[in-house]
């Protein structure tokens, strides 16, 4: 550090920006590294066989053998229990978000009784442990007719997903200037036409961004997708229910096959991520 | 008038769905936590703060919670930031911060435990180097604080995109002339984000606190997966309860635990982030 | 919104919906099980064991949790999917009310051991479940381990002072500590204290829990674990650190070693579990089949059953979960390594002059789970946290002694029998 000691002069402004941009590459590509290095591990020992998983030291390159992935995808009711993941989670999307944007634009455009209340509950649902209400949950499903179908996961998942969706749409509602909103109104819009052409626009990306949120709560939750589905399996409780008695390699497959999906939706989906974005363009 | 019922009616969807599937479930459980065969008891609540692990099991969550989160709004801030000023690459890079999003909790222990576990990639690394000829045990009871490390890593990690793509919506919303203005009057990176991004920020940053601090608490597979039983945590406990020693009661005790300090914590978000109506843009 | 995203919208909402609530009405057998779970023992459940069976079974293993609040939720809800349930004796006590009596089935031409019968009757005078397969506890090394063997010493016929010495010096000489225990969550580290430490040097389970001869117990324990390998509390199946060479002598489950002397038969040697001053305590494992009383076909459910019990189900059972029988099957002679050099340690533990069986807790019903929990916070306070032995197992005594009170739990073996609760001394 020393050779590099600052003096008390200021830098010219090309000198700043080029530091300022150096530090700036750098942050990303660490920061990038850091997410993907230990994924891209994962994948090297899914790839690898089983002998070399338990073995030291390490490589960290993968000698392509493909015994437990091979292994994995001859299991049994693998795409179905795909499928099952893909209509349970599509259900949690549309459900909390057709329930949970309404609340979260009420809670940033309304002052009214109860509005704190009603805030404290929704968070509460995040806060208090899924395996507990399972039991009661499951009861209930298996009175009513609910147990073991798709919609009836999705109504658990969807629980789990609101707190998300409220707060998150409420944020974004509370982002856009309510003069905007006025201003179609003194424009000749009713309220819901106002809402319609002036906010749903600029809320879309974001909408989209929590609708993902609900998307991938529901594909990753294990629990009450084991207590609840029994034919109609999802991919994760498919999974999950031998993963932690398995031996090391097949739960290193099995954990590419919880994360490979998810990868692709998000994937899929990176251009809404990318239009949140486009918003400040505006 | 018509907009007095309106909050109401939007609300109206939100509270039914709840109060079927979460609050009634929920009183119950409430219910197991405070009753006995014959009518309310405190007994469950003693039984379970008396156990030799309550304190530790506490302590480590409410550390674990104060570490992790501030580190994770740091990074996701940064994370952020860097998102919205690219000119190149901006999907790939956002895509490529966003992937944890997508993996659960469970994904991330195995990940992680590949890493640290004795044979693992850390200790390969090292060996490689070097640095150690015999592969030293990270996760081993006696190193309580490697796998206390371990799991705010792993937990940094998988978590701080949820973080990130709250605050990259949030930053999305922010009119780009603020940012303008404020570069004609001459103010540096720094000060634009301190005193234009982070007051604007605010409803999004109470969101993203309040609900990266609630998962916090519950924090639990990846602790499972990199340090056992070693390391108590309230939901650990709670699972214990529930399903080892199957005694509901206090398993739901632990859930009131859960449930009390989450409320406290997002109390305290609440105050300290307020955003009052009259400051919104 | 334009019309088309409308549309889309509404054909994404409306599909899923209809194919939600098309609930599937189907004649397979849910066979509900927190046995078998690991991925390649659920495989070859389903393709060897099961394929054989006349309809159409769907093998599902579970983790606890989810296994027991499913089967916690039908019981309440009064009506349920699962055709039979396979789990641990312990486990099925629970629910002794639950389950449908299994006198009926047609057991003609198979022999069932009589104490497995017994116990499987959960104290009352109905079949409550059948015995579904056994297992236990041995001793696995890596030959490697064995050139550090102290003259005079039989492998076969250890104490466990004798252990100790040896596993001393292995540590002292290959410079790590190499012995390797299932501490990990899902380890089975209870039973060794409950069927094989205390039996063996207190001659009980729970009258004699704090009794000198117990301390004496946890000593040697402790003087173990100096040379146990500290990630143990990590483990919970030791085939794989004893693969990987990280262990090299251990105790466990015959189910959780036996990939070790599938994957490398020539490296490893299995033995019994050495013996104490009041003999060479074991227990047995012993998983059963029960029908709940709300199953969807009881006829067909005990059909399955019947089907399990079969001569050669047993044996498919064998290759696939390395539980062995629990009636007089004939074994081929070509059985894999693991249940050769497994069944042979098994064999030579329990014939032996000192072998002290110690049973499954009786009577217990859902308290079984505390019970355990009793032991194991012993070991996590007085291994883990260097807790004095003699006030931890007198604050767990008293634990004890309230649980066998509430239960109203009578003695079972090695103990001796008691009127009323089993008491704690």
């Amino acid at each position: 550090m020393s050779t590099l000691a600052p003096t008390d002069e200021p830098r010219a402004v090309g000198d700043t920006r080029r530091a300022g941009r150096w530090v700036f590459i750098t942050a990303t590509v660490m920061l990038m590294a850091w997410v993907l290095v230990p994924i891209y591990l994962l994948f090297v020992n899914t790839l690898s066989s089983p002998s070399e998983v338990s073995g030291f030291p390490k490589t960290g390159l993968p000698s392509f053998d493909f015994a437990s992935v091979e292994f994995f995808l001859s299991f049994s009711g693998v795409a179905r229990a795909l499928w099952n993941s893909v209509v349970v989670a599509v259900l949690t999307m549309v459900l909390s978000i057709g329930i949970g944007a309404p609340a979260g634009y009420a809670l940033s455009r309304f002052d009214f009784p109860g509005k704190e209340v009603f805030r404290m509950v929704v968070v509460m649902t995040r806060a208090f442990p899924l395996p507990l209400l399972a039991l009661p949950l499951a009861v209930m499903f298996i009175r009513v007719g609910l147990d073991d179908t798709a919609l009836g996961l999705a109504f658990v998942h969807t629980v789990l997903a609101l707190p998300f969706a409220v707060l998150i749409t409420f944020s974004l509602f509370s982002g856009i200037p309510i003069e905007l909103e006025e201003a179609a109104w003194t424009l000749g819009c009713n309220r819901l036409q106002a809402f319609i052409k002036v906010v749903m626009p600029l809320i879309l990306p974001g909408l989209v961004a929590s609708a993902v949120f609900a998307f991938t709560i529901s594909w990753n939750e294990v629990f009450a997708a084991a207590v609840l589905t029994i034919e109609n399996r999802t991919l994760t409780a498919f999974l999950v229910q031998s993963l932690n008695v398995s031996p090391l390699h097949l739960k290193f497959a099995g954990g590419t096959a919880l994360v490979v999906p998810a990868l692709i939706f998000i994937f899929a989906v990176r251009k809404y991520l990318f239009a949140m974005w486009g918003i400040a363009n505006r | 008038m018509q907009s007095r019922f309106l909050p109401y009616m939007l609300l109206a969807p939100a509270t039914l769905f709840l109060a079927v599937f979460f609050v009634y479930p929920f009183v119950q459980i409430g219910i197991l936590a405070f009753s006995s065969g014959d009518g309310f008891t405190m007994g469950h609540i003693q039984t379970m703060a008396s156990h030799w692990k309550f304190g530790t099991a506490l302590w480590n969550t409410v550390l674990l919670t104060a570490i992790i989160v501030p580190i994770q709004l740091a990074l996701a801030l940064s994370m952020a930031s860097i998102v919205t000023k690219l000119k190149t690459g901006r999907s790939t890079i956002l895509f490529v911060f966003a992937i944890p999003l997508g993996l659960s909790d469970l994904a991330a222990g195995i990940i992680w435990l590949a890493i640290f576990e004795q044979s693992g990639f850390l200790n390969s690394m090292l060996a490689g180097l070097g640095v150690i000829e015999q592969p030293i045990l990270f996760l081993g009871y006696q190193n309580m604080w490697v796998i206390f490390a371990a799991v705010v890593l792993a937990e940094i990690w998988r978590a701080t995109a949820i973080m990130m793509v709250i605050l990259v919506s949030g930053m999305g919303l922010i009119p780009k002339e603020y940012y303008e203005a404020a570069e004609v009057f001459g103010a540096s990176p720094w000060k634009r984000f301190t005193k234009v991004t982070l007051p604007l920020l605010r409803p999004s940053l109470q969101t993203a606190l309040i609900l990266r601090t609630i998962a916090a608490f519950e924090v639990f597979a990846v602790v499972v997966a990199l340090g056992g039983t070693t390391l108590p945590v309230l939901m650990g406990e709670t699972y214990q309860w529930q399903f080892t020693m199957r005694d509901r009661n206090v398993a739901a005790a632990y859930a009131m635990v859960i449930l009390g300090i989450s409320i406290a914590a997002t109390l305290v978000f609440l105050r300290l982030l307020r955003v009052p109506k009259e400051a919104r843009l | 919104m334009t019309s088309r995203t409308r549309l889309l919208a509404s054909a994404a909402l409306a599909a899923p919906l209809m194919i939600g609530l098309a609930g599937t009405a189907s004649a397979q057998l849910l066979f509900w099980s927190n046995q078998a779970a690991p991925i390649e023992e659920t495989q070859a459940m389903r393709e060897q064991v099961l394929s054989g069976f006349d309809g159409e079974v769907d093998f599902q293993p579970q983790e606890t949790g989810p296994f027991i609040t499913r089967i916690e939720a039908e019981l309440e809800a009064g009506s349920g999917s699962i055709a039979v349930v396979g789990a641990l004796h312990g486990e099925l006590a629970n629910y002794a009310d639950d389950w449908v009596d299994l006198s009926g089935i047609d057991l003609s031409g198979i022999t069932v051991a009589p104490a497995f019968l017994e116990l499987g009757m959960l104290g009352t005078d109905e079949q409550k479940y059948l015995p579904w397969m056994q297992a236990n506890y041995v001793m696995a090394a890596n030959v490697q381990a064995l050139e550090y063997l102290p003259e005079g010493y039989d492998i076969n016929a250890l104490s466990y002072d004798e252990l100790v010495n040896w596993m001393r010096i292995l540590a002292e000489e290959t410079g790590s500590p190499k012995f390797g225990f299932p501490a990990g969550p899902q380890g089975l580290k209870h039973r060794f204290f409950q069927g094989f430490l205390l039996p063996s040097y207190a001659g009980s389970t729970v009258t004699n829990f704090r009794s000198e001869e117990a301390v004496a117990g946890w000593e040697m324990f402790r003087e173990l674990w100096q040379y146990t390998n500290p990630a143990s509390t990590n483990y919970g199946f030791l085939q794989e650190p004893l693969l990987a060479g990280d262990v090299w002598v251990g105790f466990d489950h015959v189910a959780r070693l036996a990939e070790a002397f599938n994957q490398q038969p020539e490296n490893f040697v299995a033995f019994p579990a050495p013996a104490g001053p009041m003999g060479r305590g074991f227990m047995p494992v012993l998983a059963g089949l029960a029908i709940p009383a709300h199953a969807p076909d009881i006829d067909a459910s005990m059909a399955l059953v019947q089907y399990m019990m079969q001569p050669e189900t047993q044996v498919a059972t064998l290759l696939a979960t390395n539980f062995f029988p629990v009636t007089d099957a004939e074994l081929p002679g070509d059985l894999p390594p693991s249940a050769q050099a497994l069944g042979a340690a098994i064999t030579a533990m329990t014939s032996g002059d000192d072998a002290l069986p110690a049973l499954l807790p009786v009577g217990l019903g859902d308290l079984g789970g505390q019970f355990n929990q009793v032991y194991i916070d012993a070991f996590e306070r007085i291994i883990l946290a260097n807790q004095d032995i003699g006030q931890v197992l007198e604050e767990q005594a008293n634990t004890l002694r309230s649980l066998m009170e509430q239960a109203n739990a009578p003695c079972w073996l090695p103990d001796e029998p008691s009127e009323g609760p089993c008491p704690v001394d």
